[in-house]
């Protein structure tokens, strides 16, 4: 099993943490993980965007310009990885702040409404703990057991209390993930 | 782990007695790291940030003079400005670690990730007759382990090493296993300068040497050592090289990626090969002269302009077509461009 995923969207909308804890949650599963952050211009205001690779094998290469699984965050993100899903792969995007909608019918497609969601919650920090929460639903590559271990190792000890509301915020996004278009 | 913190992490490992540097893009995780660790409570190890680059080597090649383990990190535009200091240290012969997170180039150049230094790093960069140790991790993991081989190569030939990695390895996350803390040294090198004793002759670290005679005796002695360095310490890791009819040559993160291109091409039925250098001083030449008698051609893949490809050129001898692909100016190249290279240019070409 090789799952390569590129998750891009504004700063701040918690991007590259979520390629984080996707990795760790894999290291918690025993699988070879990378992770390769986008650090340039982009960072420094715009979009930012992170390649996660889960693995079963060793990792070739940590960069790479077609994937199994796009999770896109905004518009531009759309734009720019839309057509870099490999053919029966998947992607997943944020409803809030699109203007179009994906044109792909070679892949499978979800919506999340992650960001009402995470406001709902009264929230919005737990915003991309929810689009995970919709990605484990859909493609179900690491166990949620692993993700909270996960979890634990990423966030320091004093932010530990805050792993329930985490745990909360995945099953909604497990939940509320909309499946707009499936292939056979 | 990210590539720069377990780096960082392993020189405190390694029993490092101090480190000297200054932030820069994409490497500063070093000095961040070490400054947040503060590692002398630990170890001992001293960390500071000095005022500049060039304060930074020369603090370097000061505690080096006394026979401590002492490193320094930067990316290209700040190692540019360390070349002086490296010539002194490399003439004066004492053992130190630099690690170049290389960026893309010349000049200020950008802030992401290049192979643009291998010419500086490999062919001398600072003047004078001059050779480092030259590393090139491919891995978080070798990231790691190259800090504690680098400090050891560096007392083992009294040299500079250098580690060169880039903006891919220094900024993602892998997989990595730290080895077990080392102790800081407890040796008083014969040739360091800690004090003159009375029944012994004063120590004079220096690189100058008025009388040509006396210079060129240095330089044959340098030279004898690189002769023994390119007999000893060459590493390289070969990948599907046993039926191989056609061989990439590619170091670092680029080779990586080359590894995916590789796996592409062998599922499409193409027999190719990947010769990783894990050494780029001392070059394995001798290895790849030997694939060049099995192979039809040679693909080097780099993110420079062709600069590892004239070693390569070199090694082959003309056996075999030696051909380039690159990408430069932070870009970097996909494996479906390398197959494509591949495929044009010595299979078809």
């Amino acid at each position: 099993m090789t799952e390569e995923i590129i998750i891009a969207g504004f700063g701040g909308q918690g991007v590259l943490s979520m390629g984080q804890i996707i990795c760790y949650s894999g290291v918690m599963q025993g699988k070879e993980v990378s992770w390769m952050p986008s650090y340039g211009p982009e960072m420094r205001g715009g979009t930012a965007n992170c390649t996660a690779i889960i693995s079963d094998e060793q990792i070739s290469s940590p960069v790479l310009t077609q994937f199994d699984t796009a999770i896109v965050l905004n518009q531009p993100s759309m734009d720019k990885f839309e057509d870099a899903v490999k053919p029966g792969g998947l992607l997943i995007y944020e409803e809030n702040g699109m203007t179009r909608k994906p044109k792909r019918t070679d892949i499978n497609i979800c919506s999340i409404a992650a960001y009402d969601e995470s406001v709902k919650m009264n929230n919005t920090k737990v915003f991309n703990m929810i689009v995970i929460g919709g990605l484990l639903e859909v493609k179900p590559i690491i166990e949620l057991k692993n993700v909270i271990k996960g979890l634990e190792k990423v966030l320091p000890e004093r932010y530990h209390h805050l792993i329930p509301l985490n745990e909360e915020a995945i099953h909604k996004g497990m939940k509320i993930i909309h499946k707009e278009h499936t292939l056979n | 782990m990210k590539g720069n913190e377990a780096l960082a992490e392993a020189a405190i490992r390694a029993g490092a007695d101090a480190y000297f540097g200054y932030p820069i893009t994409p490497q500063s995780e070093v000095i961040e790291y070490l400054m947040r660790e503060n590692p002398v409570d630990r170890t001992g190890m001293q960390v500071l940030q000095a005022e500049s680059e060039i304060a930074a080597i020369n603090m370097v090649y000061g505690a080096a003079g006394c026979g401590k383990r002492a490193m320094t990190s930067s990316s290209s535009p700040g190692i540019s400005l360390k070349m002086e200091g490296l010539s002194y240290i490399a003439g004066a012969e004492l053992p130190c670690l630099v690690v170049n997170v290389v960026r893309a180039g010349p000049g200020l150049g950008t802030i992401q990730p290049s192979q643009s230094d291998y010419f500086q790093a490999v062919k001398g960069g600072g003047h004078g007759d001059y050779k480092l140790i030259v590393l090139a991790p491919a891995t978080v993991q070798e990231s790691v382990d190259y800090v504690r081989l680098g400090f050891e190569l560096a007392f083992k030939y009294r040299n500079p090493v250098m580690i060169l990695s880039d903006g891919i390895i220094g900024q993602m996350m892998e997989k990595v296993e730290l080895f077990e803390q080392q102790p800081r040294l407890d040796v008083e090198f014969e040739w360091a300068t800690l004090g003159k004793k009375p029944d012994k002759d004063s120590v004079i670290v220096t690189s100058l040497q008025l009388q040509s005679e006396e210079q060129e005796k240095v330089n044959l002695r340098l030279q004898a050592k690189y002769r023994e360095v390119e007999k000893n310490e060459v590493r390289y890791e070969t990948y599907g090289c046993e039926d191989a009819e056609y061989l990439f040559a590619a170091y670092g993160s680029c080779a990586r990626i080359t590894r995916k291109a590789m796996e592409m091409a062998r599922a499409r039925g193409i027999k190719v090969g990947l010769l990783r250098p894990q050494t780029l001083y001392p070059f394995p030449a001798d290895a790849i002269n030997g694939l060049a008698d099995q192979v039809k051609g040679i693909l080097t893949v780099e993110m420079n302009a062709g600069q590892m490809v004239e070693d390569v050129r070199l090694a082959v001898n003309g056996k075999v077509p030696v051909k380039f692909y690159g990408r430069f100016g932070g870009m970097i190249p996909s494996p479906d461009e390398i197959l494509e290279a591949l495929e044009q240019k010595i299979i078809g070409g």
